[in-house]
């Protein structure tokens, strides 16, 4: 599965339910639109740890990175080609 | 306290099918199981279950007057009945018995409908006139005591709980997909709904009357079109100017000296009964300051009861015990746990008669159970001082939310934050930043207070089927929220303006209901909240918020006005919610079984008011232990108590019903 894939089947799973709708595009933003609040922050953080062997320092957890779909997979596949 | 209900043929001739006052009557028996009692003429029916506290030999209700005009069914208690007694003794009307409730019937004959307004209590009645053939409810001022009325085939029903309009013979109850959505997204029904289709509730500090069309205003939607309305009672506080400024020392004093003796007041004239009367004892403030007064003030034995928890993280045994031994009185503790909630939860959403996003009314069901063994029928709670007085983090967020919104960029501003609620220092600032900074752009919106929390819940109608996406039958949350709102609203400044939303939704909604009354009348336990006493609650609105939410310390003022009736480390507690586990409560044997037995979907009927796939999902995330945000915790509670209200109110409503049914004989049809 690619990256994008995976986060959205992530979102979708983990936060809505399997529930596509509220998630209309990859660029809108997580918060916003009422799918994460500060603690599915976490969640998130804990998947790309998880899944993506990532960790992720304090200065990193910020919306640029985390708070869209197409936020995290940039983020995601920046640090996977810097390893 | 009591169990009420009656019908009210609206045109043409009562229609009571056979059993109809043993069915109403006997589903809420649990209200008052010590006697029960019916009424009726050719257009009207009024019904009763007795919980005695008054006048134990002769306060038997309905009741009438000599003249057999007024006839009445009331739920409660007028606390300051001896002083009324008194004075309409002076005007010249004369009692055949002690109770109280025969004062509602001289003072209504005296001052008409406006009577309310004289009463010092917590009540739900109705007084049929068969002079003018009208009908009058009345419900106090905070709603403490409920009162949910229909309209079914031409007649008014109208009872203390929704069951017992249920019980009325061939009246099926629907629950509206869209008033779950409200609840879902709100944590409790908005203004005059319910969970029901139909059913609505007589809002707080509102009379009504049917049968005079010169009465009030005609009621709007979600109550039934044949009512007159008016409000007789709102919270009240002082414009924004005056609200936030400074107050002098010496004039901060005599603030709390004047808290002090309104309390003292409150709690005095709650001790009158004619039975044993105790106190809850959480540990923290308000109940320990209750509990302190009465010691204080009264030669009254006080016997206090409390509830402690297995996990540690909630309990606040500790504090209890403290407080306990400090003023001497005689203690009881229960303990609960996951296995003891999860057993509980079915039968406390049959009491409380709407979904709930918590779990905590269930331990309030364990401590009412505990009282009523040791011989208790009346208690007095601490309810009421967190809104009253603002104690509660909401009211803290919204100052410094307020704060924050003249200088949206400042990063200290924001970070006082994590000082109402430590846990967040471990969040992401920027993600903090964005969640409570929503609605930072328009402060003077009158829900200002309210959008993070509510926001946080926005997405739980998203586990119910397509039928929710339609519109309330009663209007658009929002406006009908708005449309409640006084017109000294506006002028009100930040906190003073959540109070009100807080004291008026979540508070009336949820507190004194799901978990006040609801909890307590499950056992035939009567609380009393001495806070919510209406001039300790109007002294407090006179008191300007910048002594009563001093910087961030909440209830500072109360806190001065009780200083010496408690121990230091109580006082100076940092306040500690009340809260239960949630999912984790449905971990054991007991809670698996409940989860699979009403979230397996079967795809029958009634499954097309949900999402079955999501809330499967739902269940596997818990059963994974990935339960970890507040509001999947709040979704699984949701659903679940959804399903079960679904079942009990429908087709599993007539096996609840059978046992409770009255025996003919135990029925007593009073007469002139």
């Amino acid at each position: 599965m690619d990256v994008r894939q995976n986060v959205r089947t992530y979102i979708i799973e983990n936060f809505l339910f399997g529930d596509e709708a509220p998630l209309e595009n990859d660029s809108m933003s997580l918060l916003d639109g009422g799918i994460i609040d500060s603690v599915g922050v976490m969640e998130l953080v804990a998947f790309l740890e998880g899944d993506f062997g990532l960790t992720l320092a304090d200065e990193e957890l910020v919306p640029e990175n985390l708070d869209s779909v197409d936020n995290l997979v940039a983020f995601i596949e920046r640090r996977q080609s810097s390893v | 306290m009591c169990g009420i209900c009656g019908v009210v043929a609206l045109d043409g001739p009562l229609d009571l099918p056979r059993q109809t006052p043993e069915r109403m009557i006997g589903v809420m028996r649990h209200r008052g199981p010590d006697e029960f009692g019916a009424w009726r003429d050719r257009s009207v029916f009024l019904g009763h279950a007795r919980l005695s506290i008054i006048d134990l030999a002769a306060g038997q209700q309905p009741m009438t007057t000599a003249q057999g005009r007024h006839w009445i069914t009331f739920n409660g208690e007028i606390f300051n009945y001896p002083e009324l007694r008194a004075e309409l003794q002076g005007l010249g009307h004369t009692f055949r018995t002690s109770s109280d409730t025969e004062v509602i019937l001289a003072a209504y004959d005296q001052w008409g409908p406006e009577c309310v307004e004289r009463f010092n209590g917590q009540f739900a009645f109705a007084i049929y006139d068969r002079h003018q053939r009208r009908l009058f409810l009345a419900r106090d001022r905070f709603g403490i005591r409920p009162l949910f009325l229909t309209e079914h085939q031409g007649q008014l029903l109208f009872a203390s709980e929704i069951k017992s309009l249920r019980a009325y013979p061939g009246l099926n109850l629907e629950l509206e997909p869209a008033a779950l959505a409200e609840i879902f997204h709100h944590w409790t029904p908005i203004g005059a709904g319910t969970a029901f289709r139909g059913v609505a509730q007589l809002p707080p500090g509102h009379v009504a009357m049917v049968g005079d069309n010169a009465f009030g205003a005609a009621a709007a939607a979600p109550l039934p079109d044949c009512l007159r309305v008016r409000r007789y009672w709102h919270p009240t506080f002082l414009p924004a100017r005056e609200d936030h400024r400074f107050v002098p020392a010496a004039e901060r004093d005599r603030y709390a000296a004047e808290v002090r003796e309104a309390l003292v007041d409150a709690a005095t004239i709650r001790l009158r009964a004619d039975v044993p009367v105790g106190a809850y004892l959480s540990g923290g403030l308000d109940s320990s300051a209750t509990a302190a007064i009465i010691h204080k003030y009264t030669d009254h034995h006080l016997k206090t009861f409390s509830v402690g928890f297995e996990d540690a993280a909630y309990d606040e045994t500790e504090w209890q015990h403290r407080m306990a031994a400090h003023i001497g009185t005689e203690h009881r503790t229960i303990t609960t746990g996951a296995e003891d909630i999860a057993g509980r939860l079915r039968e406390v959403t049959w009491l409380a008669e709407t979904p709930m996003v918590r779990t905590a009314p269930a331990p309030l069901h364990t401590l009412s159970g505990l009282a009523r063994s040791e011989g208790f029928k009346v208690v007095l709670t601490g309810e009421g001082a967190d809104e009253v007085f603002v104690g509660y983090n909401i009211f803290r967020e919204t100052k410094v939310r307020h704060f924050w919104s003249r200088e949206p960029e400042s990063r200290s501003r924001s970070a006082l934050l994590t000082r109402l609620y430590p846990y967040l220092a471990q969040s992401p600032e920027q993600f903090l930043r964005k969640f409570y900074g929503a609605g930072l752009d328009n402060p003077d919106d009158p829900l200002f207070s309210h959008g993070p929390r509510w926001s946080n819940t926005a997405s739980l109608p998203g586990f119910l089927g397509e039928a929710a996406q339609e519109p309330h039958s009663a209007g658009p949350v929002r406006e009908r929220l708005l449309a409640t709102l006084p017109a000294d609203f506006t002028g009100w400044g930040p906190v003073a303006r959540a109070q009100y939303l807080e004291m008026t939704t979540f508070m009336a909604n949820y507190l004194l209901s799901s978990q006040g009354d609801r909890m307590l009348m499950g056992h035939s336990v009567e609380g009393r909240f001495p806070f919510l006493d209406h001039n300790v609650a109007e002294l407090a609105g006179r008191i300007p918020v910048s002594i009563k939410l001093q910087s961030l310390v909440e209830k500072s003022i109360l806190k001065l006005g009780v200083a010496d009736l408690l121990p230091v480390n109580i006082l100076q507690r940092p306040k500690q919610p009340y809260r239960a586990p949630e999912g984790a409560s449905l971990e054991g044997p007991t809670g698996q079984a409940l989860v699979r037995r009403f979230l397996d979907s079967d795809g029958s009927a009634g499954w097309d008011m949900w999402q079955p796939g999501r809330i499967a999902a739902l269940v596997r995330k818990w059963q994974a232990g990935k339960l970890v945000s507040v509001r999947d915790n709040m979704s699984l509670l949701a659903v679940l108590t959804g399903r079960i209200l679904q079942h009990d109110f429908g087709p599993g409503f007539e096996e609840r019903l059978a046992p409770n049914i009255l025996p003919e004989q135990a029925l007593a049809w009073r007469q002139e």
